[in-house]
């Protein structure tokens, strides 16, 4: 049907090992992003989509152990190659940003230099070109003035240019896959816009895929062209942006709408999703997590939980989907 | 009718720089300079009221002087310029670090956003909802108890969870307990600093509900500072929109963001994520002026807005009544209000 | 779950996780008992001397030998456990009190009283400490009291420092500003919310500075300022004891210097063992 993805994650679980238990944060998670495709991870807190961002990238805590699964960049798997091969690989075809740009930049180190070395690492310019290259990406980036900042210091720059130098880090040796975990959270709406235009235009720019994981589900559905809805560290639905909202499937996904405060919903009419997430690490974990909550529960969901299939437009893993 | 909150023509100013006390002000004169220190006027010139039960909301970017107002409201900080009438009395007269022992302090209380550690990690939920109603209300021993379980229980906070720690609590159980320290003292004004900002989104919703009934059953009057414009357009009778110190535009909630008449409000709109509409191309260019010592003849917005004029940097636009339910300090209302 | 409940699972865990510090607490509990039981357990009185049974190595009698004036030393050093600890605890009591209050006023209220106390501390951080710990001590006179009046004052700074920046990071958090709200005055905010933060902190380093206590103690009694001979003290016994060390009597300084060391060695390890369960960045 259409080329390879550029990135595939297969059946991916991780979990922690803590002094209160073993933690199952993620159980069978499984997602593709082609060139060019814009895919959101939308969950709330609890759900696992940083965990699914980290495990990707190789920068779990190290109390956390990846049990299964495979995440695919050009035939590479991520979570199999050595850690040198991995740095090589990290940076040069798959980067990403943060929610807070000030702690992702090196405080010590002027912008301009920081951009620098991701270039020189990554081999792609020689000593020489790498300021003016790093120049031109402080420019890229909208960044005014770029010759003069590139000299300063992340402290001497307002959190809104922090932020997009991170960005010109990221996307400095021209990765193949951005990843973005929560790049607009606690920023202004306007800032939050300018922003995910940047990294919009940039993304087409350069051909990149963009993984982008937000709690914002308005936010996504402006932003992006396929939505993954997670829940208690499993995938409960993956579709369209068009498709989920005019015809969510999962329970979950249908009352995470619900709930959105949106430009025309009254406050009587916004609905809460009953219920909590479960504990993680209980033994006795139902293989539907969201079951114990679900209005619309049947004997089916205490068998094993239904797996969406690979490459299907919109699927859902639940028994008794709406319809 | 005389409203609950009277503020005018409030103003707050801070000097830059550290040493700037007496000696800073003392080299300055002496090397022959007039003019004092520089200053930051986070908040310029304010007015507005808040009458009884009605919830206004104040919205603006960061670095608009949001916390700042919120903070003179409240009084906790002194304003340099302005009175803040509260029930017909003047409140900027006691200044802020005796208005804790004022009979008038338990009428205006604050709930916090959560992310601030606003519950002393070493109090029990118990505790930090005791705190005001022992200091204020002189509670003790069985009364205090009734009262605390009373309070909690109408913030829908289960009773076991009182002798907890704050790190012992979910997100959303410690926006209750900040809510029930705020209403114990049963406040004519509540002013609510983003209180949902770090709460899921299922969470939220109970949350502005819980505040939506208390609102009715306590007869309370909100002022509901929040960035996220939809929680407020969902929460709010009345909105205020501040830009650098000032507010630019005031009215309606619904009509406000339905028909938003200042550019700069209307740049703010578009920016909403909203569930089935793409993004809005936006016009907001340039970087914000800076808040020290601003030109008081140039409009604040003048170097961002798309549509300047040159009578934009000569006078700056007064908040002015346009319509019956609309202040807007724009010299270019007409144009914009034919063009929407 | 209490708060006291939460705080003793944490410290199981945490001297369970690494052993060094439940040995550290044990031996804390040791020297305690020692400390409070010293003058009963002891077998012979420490001051009685015996010139017949001078300078004898350790035997079934005298378990640590006997020093020049025949006395035991086994009882001086279980003795003087109590001396040394109790100097200890009270200057490490005295300059919480003093630095601690200073500190936390200085780091809450800022303006006059921060500049009065930081620069307090910058006058006695001038001097290297233990010579101006020497210098107090020969100014007001020998005795037990001083040492604990200088150790105290030499630790002022650390102790200011250090509750000035915990207060200075509470000043304006949220809870400070509700206390405001709630109609707590400045002095009931620093005492009721910012203090019982700020205290799990400093007594993690009344831990850390109790070794140093003793030290400074040791060393004050060695070069002869502080305690008089004949009472039993590990410092003085190490000084006496030094002069025989060449001539072969090694026990009369060994056994006091052992006990000194060990002593601080515990109370170190106590120090990181208590900031490991103080600590919340340490709670999983």
């Amino acid at each position: 049907m259409t080329a390879a993805p550029a990135l595939l994650v297969e059946d991916l679980a991780v979990e922690f090992r803590t002094r209160s238990g073993v933690v199952h944060a993620l159980e069978n998670v499984g997602f593709a992003v082609s060139k060019g495709e814009t895919l959101a991870i939308v969950g709330e807190s609890g759900s696992g989509k940083s965990v699914t961002a980290y495990a990707i990238m190789g920068i779990l805590d190290p109390a956390a152990r990846v049990t299964s699964g495979r995440a695919l960049l050009g035939g590479i798997d991520l979570l199999a190659v050595s850690r040198e091969d991995l740095a090589d690989v990290r940076g040069r075809e798959i980067a990403m940003i943060f929610q807070n740009p000030r702690t992702a930049l090196n405080p010590i180190r002027p912008v301009g230099r920081q951009i620098a070395d991701v270039l020189l690492r990554h081999g792609n310019v020689t000593g020489a070109e790498a300021p003016q290259r790093a120049i031109e990406l402080l420019q890229s980036v909208g960044i005014p003035d770029p010759a003069r900042r590139a000299r300063a210091y992340p402290f001497e720059l307002s959190g809104g240019m922090c932020q997009r130098v991170m960005i010109a880090v990221a996307i400095a040796a021209r990765p193949s896959v951005l990843i973005a975990d929560e790049p607009t959270t606690g920023l202004d709406v306007t800032t939050q816009a300018v922003t995910m235009d940047l990294i919009g235009e940039l993304a087409a720019k350069n051909g990149m895929a963009t993984l982008f994981i937000t709690h914002d589900l308005a936010l996504a559905a402006q932003r992006a062209d396929r939505i993954v809805v997670m829940h208690a560290g499993h995938v409960v639905e993956n579709a369209p942006t068009r498709e989920i909202f005019a015809r969510p499937l999962h329970p979950y996904t249908a009352e995470l709408i619900a709930a959105t405060p949106d430009h025309a919903a009254r406050l009587e009419a916004l609905a809460s999703i009953p219920g909590a997430l479960p504990d993680l690490r209980r033994k006795n974990l139902p293989p539907c997590r969201f079951s114990e909550r679900c209005a619309r529960k049947t004997a089916a969901c205490d068998q094993a939980l239904p797996r969406i299939v690979a490459g299907a437009m919109h699927g859902a893993a639940c028994w008794n989907p709406l319809s | 009718m005389i409203p609950l909150l009277d503020v005018a023509e409030l103003s707050r100013r801070f000097a830059v720089g550290k040493t700037a006390g007496r000696l800073m002000r003392l080299r300055r004169r002496l090397a022959g300079s007039s003019d004092p220190v520089s200053q930051v006027h986070a908040v310029d010139d304010v007015s507005f009221t808040i009458g009884k039960g009605e919830t206004v909301g104040l919205v603006g970017e960061s670095g608009c002087g949001k916390s700042t107002l919120v903070r003179l409201v409240t009084r906790l900080l002194d304003p340099t310029d302005g009175i803040i009438r509260f029930n017909t009395r003047d409140l900027s007269l006691v200044p802020a670090r005796r208005f804790a022992r004022d009979p008038d302090r338990g009428r205006i209380q604050m709930v916090f956003q959560d992310s601030g550690e606003s519950i002393n990690p070493r109090f029990t939920a118990f505790a930090a909802i005791a705190d005001p109603l022992r200091r204020l209300r002189r509670l003790k021993g069985q009364a205090l108890k009734q009262k605390v379980e009373q309070a909690a229980s109408q913030c829908g906070l289960p009773l076991e969870l009182l002798s907890r720690y704050p790190h012992q609590l979910s997100g959303g159980q410690r926006a209750r307990v900040g809510i029930a320290r705020a209403i114990g003292v049963e406040p004519e004004l509540l002013v609510l600093d983003e209180p949902t900002a770090a709460l899921d989104v299922s969470v939220q919703v109970v949350i502005l509900q819980l505040l939506q009934k208390l609102k009715r059953e306590l007869g309370m009057s909100y002022l509901f500072v929040s960035h996220d414009l939809n929680v407020v357009r969902l929460l709010c009778d009345r909105v205020l929109v501040m830009y650098l110190g000032k507010i630019i535009e005031a009215g309606s909630a619904k009509a406000v963001f339905e028909r938003p008449l200042h550019p700069y409000t209307q740049a703010l709109v578009a920016a909403v994520p909203r569930l089935g509409h793409k993004p809005a191309r936006l016009c907001l260019t340039g970087e914000p002026m800076s808040p020290i010592d601003p030109d008081p003849n140039v409009c604040r917005f003048y170097p961002r807005c798309t549509y300047r004029d040159s009578i934009c940097a000569t006078n700056m636009p007064a908040l002015e009544r346009r319509g019956s339910d609309r202040e807007v300090a724009c010299h270019f209302v007409e144009k914009f209000a034919a063009a929407s | 779950m209490s708060a006291l409940a939460g705080t003793m699972r944490h410290a199981r865990y945490v001297i369970g996780e690494n052993p060094v510090t439940g040995l550290a607490f044990a031996l804390f509990v040791i020297i305690v008992f020692v400390a409070l039981l010293g003058q009963h357990v002891a077998p012979i009185d420490p001051l009685a001397s015996d010139t017949a049974v001078a300078l004898q190595p350790p035997s079934p009698h005298h378990w640590f030998g006997t020093d020049q004036l025949g006395r035991d030393i086994f009882s001086r050093v279980v003795v003087a456990t109590r001396l040394d600890f109790g100097i200890a605890v009270a200057s490490v009591a005295l300059v919480f009190v003093m630095g601690g209050l200073a500190g936390v006023a200085a780091g809450f209220f800022g303006g006059w009283t921060d500049r009065v106390v930081s620069r307090i501390a910058d006058t006695i951080m001038a001097f290297p400490l233990f010579v101006l710990a020497m210098g107090i001590v020969a100014a007001l006179g020998n005795n037990v009291v001083n040492i604990v009046i200088a150790t105290a004052v030499v630790n002022f700074p650390l102790y200011a420092r250090v509750a000035r920046a915990e207060a200075n990071v509470r000043r304006e958090t949220g809870f400070v500003e509700a206390a405001r709200l709630s109609g707590n005055s400045e002095a009931q905010i620093l005492v009721l919310q910012v203090l019982p933060n700020v205290l799990p902190i400093l007594v993690v380093q009344m831990s850390l500075t109790m070794g140093y206590a003793i030290l400074n103690a040791a060393g004050l009694s060695f070069i002869g300022l502080g305690v008089r001979p004949p009472t039993a003290e590990w410092g003085i016994m190490v000084a006496e004891g030094a002069g025989f060390m060449v001539s072969g009597e090694w026990w009369i300084a060994f056994f006091p210097g052992a006990a000194l060391m060990i002593a601080v060695f515990c109370f170190n390890l106590l120090g990181d063992g208590l900031r490991d369960i103080v600590d919340p960045r340490r709670r999983t």
